[in-house]
């Protein structure tokens, strides 16, 4: 099989007071993959999330994206490898203008000029923002925020996309854009949701993580018939939703 | 929506003004005041040509009277202070309106409230025509540096984050019956000031991490900077300059 993109071996994380957040995880995702990270808030999804791009460094274990082990000296390289779009578009959106926010990431990486410009344009075209370029991020609702915010990350030509809730305080028409767009492109993603049906949508694979350890890994649709399963983490479907079988 | 309270300060428009590239305004601006500050206080005349020049850059960037005045009305506390001097000031005194003023106090109250007011409208005139962005990009081309900018960028976008928290928060108090205007409920109050700096604070260490992800080392990229002409320059320095003539004059003659 190829290198995988992302590669979380026996993954252990616990907080300084001593609160285990992640027990023992293994995960793998392969390079074209979409999947959908489950669980009910306070299940670690987060942490497991920040270990990716290296803003936590694993305490045991070990992450590996396409090969480059994470370690104080790869940290940078992880960072433009794994490209993280927060929960709140206010908390990524700090520049006075879009296209200086979207900027941020490639300039971090040293590139100036042209190439800068080139990869700002590409990215919100990528996300149909290009007619926003120079407004202030407050001026934006609050679906283009996060659609910037993905353009920022994007900018840096990750290999995977990790999503934190995209779909949180999106109204049904934000929602069905951001589908639009996340289906589009063509790179690896992992989307940490409990959107159920958002997951089943994009995602033909899905990850249940709950006490901080992966306690399902399988396709979605089967994952989310599983009643038992579904009970067990506080996993429910949203009322009158029916999988289709 | 939050948004119009922070960028109320600028007006937008096409005007010959709005058009310059920012740096060259916020040297303009500087030494304009400069020269207002430096200006003899029993200069009359050349008070009124400052205020002219003004008055007519106010008319070419169309910024309208009303949005002017309600600008302007930041400076009412700092009148109302100035106003007292005549009464507190010593040496000669004479009679006005009844009432035993003192003559150095009354220099002294029309020194401050001429020189502020000119102050002011110069910084009305740059700001409404000078888009925040565009300031902070125009600093940056004058050298100043970046970690100072950077600050003042962060502040100009926190600012209606912080503010749509407070107006949340504020409405969720007052939803459950809090009434602001008795003092005897300032203690809730004080207390959900504080949460709000407990949440900014959280909300700095989001901001950082998503920072962080971004490939942020502790160096701001620089921000990109603008070109001016000689022609443009010399256009944009001709006020100052013409506003430095008349201070030099009123100082000459004194």
């Amino acid at each position: 099989m190829s290198t995988p993109t992302i590669a979380v071996e026996a993954l252990s994380y616990s907080y300084p007071d001593g609160t285990a957040a992640l027990a023992d995880v293994d995960l793998h995702i392969h390079p074209g993959e979409r999947v959908a990270l489950l669980g009910p808030n306070g299940a670690g999804k987060t942490t497991l999330v920040l270990h990716m791009n290296g803003i936590h460094m694993p305490q045991d274990g070990s992450v590996t994206v396409s090969g480059l082990r994470l370690a104080a000296d790869t940290v940078m390289e992880i960072r433009r490898r794994v490209g993280v779009v927060f929960q709140d578009p206010d908390d990524q959106l700090f520049m006075p203008t879009v296209w200086e926010d979207v900027a941020f990431g490639p300039q971090n990486l040293g590139l100036a000029g042209d190439a800068v410009h080139r990869r700002v344009a590409a990215a919100l075209a990528a996300v149909g923002m290009d007619a926003a370029a120079q407004r202030p991020p407050n001026h934006l609702s609050y679906g283009q925020k996060r659609r910037v915010a993905i353009a920022g990350v994007l900018a840096m030509r990750p290999e995977i996309l990790v999503l934190d809730e995209p779909t949180s305080n999106l109204d049904p028409a934000s929602r069905r854009e951001l589908t639009s767009i996340l289906a589009r492109l063509d790179m690896t993603q992992l989307i940490v949701t409990h959107d159920l049906p958002y997951a089943l949508e994009l995602c033909p694979r899905a990850i249940v993580i709950d006490e901080g350890r992966i306690v399902a890994d399988a396709p979605t649709g089967e994952l989310l018939a599983d009643e038992e399963l579904m009970a067990a983490h506080r996993l429910e479907l949203p009322f009158g939703f029916q999988l289709r079988s | 929506m939050a948004g119009a309270h922070v960028h109320a300060l600028y007006r937008h428009g096409d005007s010959l003004l709005h058009g310059l590239p920012p740096h060259t305004k916020i040297v303009a601006a500087f030494a304009f005041v400069l020269a207002v500050v430096a200006t003899p206080r029993t200069a009359w005349w050349a008070f009124a040509a400052h205020a002219a020049v003004l008055i007519s850059l106010v008319a070419v960037a169309r910024l309208g009277w009303r949005f002017v005045a309600s600008r302007m009305a930041v400076e009412i506390p700092f009148v109302l202070v100035a106003l007292t001097l005549p009464f507190f000031g010593g040496g000669e005194t004479r009679e006005l309106l009844g009432v035993q003023v003192s003559v150095e106090g009354l220099w002294d109250m029309w020194n401050i409230v001429a020189k502020a007011t000119l102050g002011l409208l110069t910084s009305i005139v740059l700001a409404a025509t000078t888009p925040i962005p565009e300031l902070l990009r125009g600093l940056g081309t004058l050298r100043v540096p970046r970690v100072i900018t950077a600050i003042a960028g962060f502040m100009v976008r926190y600012l209606d984050v912080v503010l749509g928290e407070f107006r949340r928060m504020s409405i969720a108090m007052r939803s459950r019956g809090h009434d602001p205007s008795w003092i005897g409920q300032i203690k809730p109050f004080g207390r959900g000031i504080g949460r709000l700096f407990v949440r900014s604070y959280e909300r700095g260490e989001r901001v950082y991490l998503a920072m962080a992800s971004r490939g942020f080392t502790g160096t701001m990229p620089a921000a990109a900077s603008d070109q001016a002409g000689a022609a443009t320059w010399a256009a944009v320095l001709a006020i100052p300059a013409g506003a430095w003539v008349v201070t030099l004059a009123a100082l000459g003659t004194l």
